[in-house]
């Protein structure tokens, strides 16, 4: 097979400290490398090095046996090198078309020729086996559509090697099936990608070869024929890790949340379940099945139509998270960015941003108490960090995740609520974050996780409810939690007919 | 601290090496720049025009500075949560009117009631601001523009468009003397900005008031009452420009409806002269005494030099794009 991309001793250093040693990776055209590792492990510094955002200190890339350098985005783009991001930034107002062309409009004397365009993008639409109009606006897609529509971009461009960074972490099971499908075809083509995932249950469906990242460092090169999950885990982490899903003997205790008949209009319709002390109750479901919209409703900060929430026998206003919160109810909600942290404060100002009123002195910042629990906490939780003063937004997902907890542990919640609490974290720190709540629910607390990676819920939960398009489809307990059990309530009923695993 | 990668190999931005004193640090640079840039400027005035370090005109730039202060200070607050206010200098000249109502000759009310009155009004259009932004959600530019129209017009209706005069001697010395070989005005800016200080650098609402404006979303689910502290910062702001309109009666020996008439933009171009980001949580009160500072340099640089206030109108604007231009430019580094 012809070499496509070769970088070798790739050294790059931020601000004096070396972050990548002298490292290599190697493309061969038409295969799929997946580049995994966790965060921090330097991956996106390498890619970043590859589109051309960052400059190596030194080292060289060839491609197709060319040695060049590649100064900026637009000279990556030139050599046929393109990235579809996780996060998708099109333009949503404009159409499929318009986004194809941005930039490079087929104009005569500055008129578009928009008849053309939306030719010329039906027929590399075609190419590709995709079946979306394009003259739909981007905002009326969905997010794989998007990405779809962002591969076939990149594929107009010519390029042939790809870049693709989580793309599988904001689309549904069937959709994660169509864009391998998308992918087989491109290799075919002789289209090479580095795709870049955690999810390691993923990588034999479509990757030739597996590459692990640690510190900087490339620990392993081999063929995805070779390895399995666990050597993968294990090169990812430096050690042997037994089990993401620590077990534990929990004890299943009294009702402490009562749900009755909870409704938003859109959002979730007659939700009723009871959660009980000691108990991890899993929450299931699609994406848009309304999961997290009804963690906010009983946390107060979404208002619901109708229904009522009791926690320990007492009603629950639900008008405001501090009514939560004065109940004992803490939320780890699913995007710790937009609503768990705060990016410019730093670890120990995010830490007491729930207790400060607490441990206040007439009103006045109690700094000193504040860092001494926030230090206990970081402690307890194994929070990487320099000091207690460094902004949160340099800590790596999971150590972000763990202040977020951190943050709500402090204000003694009997009820936890997370939403996707391992939601963009490595392997090492999801286990300690199961290995946290388990400790949670062995003092009596009660959990109520929502997840979208259903062995997550196989592996951890007591009980798992099943919710699709809004309401409660199914309750699976002990041995009937399966992935299989789990998709089949979670699915809408007309598409449960010949459906995919 | 040693200058070794962190087990995750993750990019600190924090590297001060050990070996180097704080104040030879990059860092420190950065964070005292405005202080230095207006350190350079007061040089640069003192040597090129002779008028400058005089007594009388040091005085004049303080007085200024005084009032453009004390909004100045309020007005950092209410960026803070990222909000804005465009209404303070339509409110002061209300405020502006009812203390010179109360204090005329004939009136004859105390000093105390007078300001009373004044920071009550702005307190009332400040409330009023706070609930339309925070309850109904109306968006801060909006809704203070909103005020300011009606402020100016209740202003100028109250007397017909007529200024009051024959003010009480009393009242007149509040803004006009002078303590300890400084104008009394620089007292309740320096007052007014240690209370501003406290507050948002030692209390918990201070906290909540960076937390609001830094992630609004995040303050919420952390349990803080968002709405509160909002109405709670817009009436203070009113407040604040309650009490400049007292001051300015005192300072102009009258109440004319049309006082206070571009203020917002003297306000807002300090506060961001002195790092204070137009989209909140970033910014402090200190920060914006050295940009009220600065601004008053320049204008007073303007004015010895014979240049016309309506150029000055245009340097603030171009200083307004200067600094946030700065401001843009290291949060986009710091992403990197």
């Amino acid at each position: 097979m012809k070499q496509i991309l070769s970088m070798r001793n790739i050294v790059k250093s931020f601000s004096g400290v070396e972050v990548l040693h002298s490292v290599d990776l190697q493309l061969f055209e038409g295969e799929v490398l997946a580049l995994v590792g966790e965060n921090g492990a330097g991956k996106s510094t390498l890619m970043k090095i590859l589109m051309g955002i960052e400059q190596p200190n030194s080292g060289e890339i060839q491609i197709n046996g060319d040695i060049i350098k590649i100064d900026n985005p637009a000279r990556a783009l030139d050599l046929g090198i393109a990235m579809i991001h996780q996060e998708l930034s099109p333009i949503p107002e404009m159409t499929v078309e318009e986004n194809m062309f941005i930039g490079r409009e087929i104009n005569r004397f500055g008129f578009v020729n928009t008849r053309k365009q939306i030719q010329k993008t039906r027929e590399w639409l075609a190419k590709l086996n995709i079946d979306i109009s394009p003259m739909l606006k981007m905002e009326e897609l969905s997010i794989s559509k998007m990405q779809m529509i962002e591969i076939t971009k990149a594929i107009s461009y010519d390029s042939r090697i790809l870049i693709m960074d989580e793309p599988t972490s904001a689309i549904t099971e069937k959709e994660v099936m169509q864009l391998f499908e998308l992918i087989n075809l491109l290799k075919k083509n002789g289209v090479s990608m580095i795709y870049i995932s955690h999810k390691l249950h993923e990588l034999p469906y479509i990757a030739d070869r597996v590459q692990v990242m640690r510190d900087g460092h490339i620990i392993s090169v081999s063929n995805m024929a070779d390895m399995n999950e666990k050597k993968i885990m294990r090169d990812m982490v430096g050690r042997e890790i037994s089990t993401i899903y620590p077990k534990c003997k929990n004890k299943i205790g009294e009702p402490i949340l009562e749900v009755t008949q909870l409704s938003k209009e859109g959002e979730f319709e007659d939700v009723s379940f009871t959660l009980h002390a000691g108990e991890k109750l899993g929450i299931a479901g699609l994406m848009g099945a309304g999961r997290t919209e009804l963690m906010s409703a009983i946390f107060g900060a979404n208002k619901a139509d109708s229904g009522r929430v009791m926690v320990k026998g007492r009603k629950l206003p639900l008008r405001r998270t501090s009514d939560a919160i004065k109940h004992n109810i803490a939320l780890v909600p699913e995007d710790r960015k937009l609503m768990g942290l705060n990016l410019v404060m730093n670890v120990a100002e995010n830490t007491t941003m729930c207790i400060d009123q607490t441990i206040a002195k007439s009103g006045f910042l109690n700094t000193r108490r504040g860092e001494n629990l926030s230090r206990m906490m970081v402690d307890k939780l194994s929070i990487r960090i320099h000091s207690l003063k460094q902004a949160v937004e340099n800590l790596s997902g999971g150590n972000q995740q763990k202040v977020v907890l951190a943050k709500w542990l402090l204000t003694e919640p009997e009820i936890l609520l997370f939403d996707e609490p391992t939601r963009g974290i490595d392997v090492g720190a999801k286990a300690e974050i199961f290995e946290l709540i388990n400790q949670q629910v062995l003092q009596g607390k009660a959990a109520l996780i929502v997840s979208s990676e259903m062995q997550e819920l196989v592996g951890v939960a007591d009980r798992v409810l099943v919710m699709c398009e809004g309401k409660i489809t199914g309750e699976l307990k002990g041995k009937d939690i399966t992935q299989e059990n789990i998709m089949t309530l979670a699915s809408p009923q007309k598409e449960t007919a010949g459906q995919a695993v | 601290m040693q200058t070794k990668p962190n087990d995750k190999g993750k990019k600190t931005t924090m590297m001060n090496n050990d070996n180097v004193p704080f104040y030879k640090s990059p860092q420190f640079w950065k964070s005292t720049g405005i202080f230095w840039a207006l350190v350079a400027l007061v040089i640069v005035m003192a040597f090129s025009q002779p008028a400058f370090l005089t007594r009388p005109n040091l005085i004049n730039i303080l007085k200024q500075a005084s009032i453009t202060g004390v909004l100045a200070v309020g007005m950092t607050m209410v960026l803070l949560t990222g909000g804005i206010d465009l209404g303070v200098g339509s409110v002061l000249g209300v405020a502006c009117m009812a203390a010179a109502y109360a204090t005329t000759e004939e009136q004859g009310w105390p000093i105390l009631i007078a300001f009373l009155i004044g920071i009550g009004v702005g307190a009332v259009f400040g409330f009023i601001n706070g609930v339309g932004i925070a309850y109904v959600g109306f968006a801060p530019f909006i809704m203070t523009m909103a005020t300011l129209s009606a402020a100016r017009g209740i202003a100028l209706v109250s007397t017909n468009n007529r200024p009051i005069f024959n003010l009480s001697e009393q009242f007149i010395d509040v803004s006009n003397s002078i303590y300890f070989g400084l104008p009394s005005l620089i007292y309740y800016f320096m007052g007014v900005t240690i209370l501003a200080y406290i507050l948002t650098k030692k209390t918990v609402f201070g906290k909540w008031i960076y937390a609001v404006g830094g992630n609004e979303n995040a303050a919420r689910y952390s349990g803080i009452n968002v709405k509160r502290v909002k109405v709670i910062i817009y009436t203070i702001m009113g407040s604040l420009s309650g009490l400049t309109g007292v001051l300015m009666a005192s300072r102009i020996t009258s109440g004319n409806p049309v006082v206070g008439d571009g203020y917002e933009l003297d306000a807002i171009a300090a506060c961001v002269i002195g790092g204070v980001s137009l989209s909140g949580g970033s910014g402090s009160v200190i920060g914006t005494v050295i940009g009220v500072l600065i601004l008053g340099v320049i204008s007073n640089g303007f004015d010895i030099l014979g240049i016309s206030s309506n150029y000055q109108r245009i340097m603030k604007g171009l200083v307004i794009l200067f600094a946030v231009f700065i401001d843009i430019r290291s949060r986009m580094r710091k992403n990197d």
